[in-house]
């Protein structure tokens, strides 16, 4: 089958864009619209490293077909800081120091802002449970839940 | 590989049953996908199911909920009168993956996988749902338990789809719950699953009960002695422990290096008990 034609909404704006019928929401993401935010890790949809939203729902990109999106509003990464304005999850990350080499980070602010949407006020446990689906393997998780925490308590406040 | 999104199940079913090579249905993908990418399977056909109305719906049938086989389990999660319904479904499906998976992965992708560790399939086939199949010769309903033979095997024909689950009447004081042991406390695969579904009278009487294990044979099995052991009785200990023994008994696990076998037999009977009491507190609340 020839490469198909996919007609859909990245972080808000419209996009299009060919894909192989087989080829993964997170190939194209990152091979044909050059979006390398979202990060691969496993492929398999353990480490959620390739963690976007599609219509709000948080799903693994590489589970996902790009013919997939068509129709689709998809938010990843890219879509998070608005200019230079991080977003407070981002600025939590960095205040708590909460990575180190950086590959599931895209991954685990997308995750966390979906809970976030979802429940503003997450207990410690709501949000490991959460994150489970997102795997460190640098710096362990306790910073990363303190600055999701932190972050919540901060976007509460706002 | 071609790649068709039909609208209606007739649509799907004849391009599945029209395809030349390997075909595959895709709901949620997060069993399909890691199997191309391993090489595993190499459809030149993958047929799409989600823009199928029936397939993404929850719906009641007189009083009967009908949930879409392509439904994902988070939409599952979220649906408060299927979950007041049937709790125990729920549990199996909220212990699919992560929030990820579980945002695209469904209870039908969950049974034609067809793996014996399958969490929602226990579960299923306690609360007495129907595999309601669409297919070139028509609609048939059949037992969840009739569905996977084998690891990775159905008794699906070709061009056949599970459309939808048909669960039965909901009478009251009933309760389901399911439960699974694994090492971890969350992103693993069940090494004993045991899901129980049960209905009291008024005076707490036992009147219906169905339990199933699952990851503890080729595929998930019902344990007819688990349930004539609590009917009639008020679920109380001798009650819950011929129940224990009868899974026990009926688990024929294998030793792999998630759990030794005597280890997979003992748990088949703690689970059960412990999903029982857990369904009868759920019965009386109901």
């Amino acid at each position: 089958m020839a490469r198909q034609h996919v007609t859909t909404t990245i972080n808000g704006d419209e996009a299009d864009f060919l894909c192989e019928p087989d080829q993964t929401l997170l190939s194209v993401l990152r091979e044909e619209l050059q979006m390398t935010g979202t990060k691969e890790g496993c492929g398999t949809g353990d480490c959620g490293a390739c963690s976007v939203t599609i219509d709000g729902r948080l799903v693994c990109s590489c589970l996902v077909l790009g013919v997939e999106a068509e129709g689709k509003s998809v938010e990843t990464i890219e879509g998070m800081a608005h200019g230079e304005a991080l977003h407070p999850l981002q600025t939590k990350f960095l205040e708590h120091a909460a990575l180190q080499c950086g590959i599931c980070t895209p991954g685990f602010l997308v995750a966390a802002r979906a809970l976030l949407e979802k429940n503003p006020d997450p207990s410690e446990t709501e949000v490991r449970f959460w994150l489970a689906g997102n795997l460190c393997r640098c710096t362990g998780y306790q910073k990363i839940v303190e600055a999701v925490l932190d972050a919540a308590e901060e976007m509460r406040k706002a | 590989m071609n790649y068709e999104a039909p609208n209606t199940l007739d649509a799907a079913s004849a391009l599945l049953a029209d395809a030349q090579g390997e075909a595959r249905v895709l709901a949620g993908g997060t069993d399909l996908l890691i199997q191309m990418r391993n090489g595993d399977v190499d459809p030149g056909l993958v047929v799409d199911v989600k823009n199928i109305d029936e397939m993404r719906s929850i719906t009641t049938e007189s009083g009967r909920f009908r949930v879409g086989a392509a439904v994902s389990g988070i939409e599952i999660m979220d649906h408060a009168a299927f979950n007041a319904a049937w709790p125990g479904v729920v549990d199996g499906v909220s212990l699919i993956g992560s929030i990820q998976v579980r945002g695209r992965a469904s209870m039908g992708g969950n049974l034609c996988n067809a793996s014996p560790a399958a969490d929602s399939v226990p579960a299923l086939i306690a609360a007495g749902a129907l595999a309601s199949i669409s297919g070139p010769n028509g609609r048939r309903d059949v037992p969840v338990e009739e569905i996977a033979i084998a690891p990775g095997k159905t008794s699906l024909a070709k061009g056949e789809i599970v459309a939808s689950f048909l669960f039965p009447e909901r009478p009251k004081r009933s309760g389901g719950c399911y439960l699974r042991f694994i090492p971890r406390t969350e992103m693993d695969i069940a090494v004993v699953g045991a899901g129980v579904d049960l209905t009291l009278d008024e005076n707490g009487t036992c009147t219906h009960a169905k339990v199933s294990l699952g990851a503890v044979a080729a595929r998930a099995l019902v344990v007819e002695d688990g349930a004539a052991a609590l009917i009639g009785s008020k679920v109380d200990e001798p009650a819950l422990e011929k129940l224990a023994a009868a899974a026990s008994g009926a688990a024929r696990p294998i030793d792999d290096k998630r759990g030794t076998k005597d280890f997979r037999i003992h748990v088949s009977g703690v689970l059960a008990r412990r999903a029982a009491l857990t369904a009868v507190e759920r019965a009386r609340q109901n």
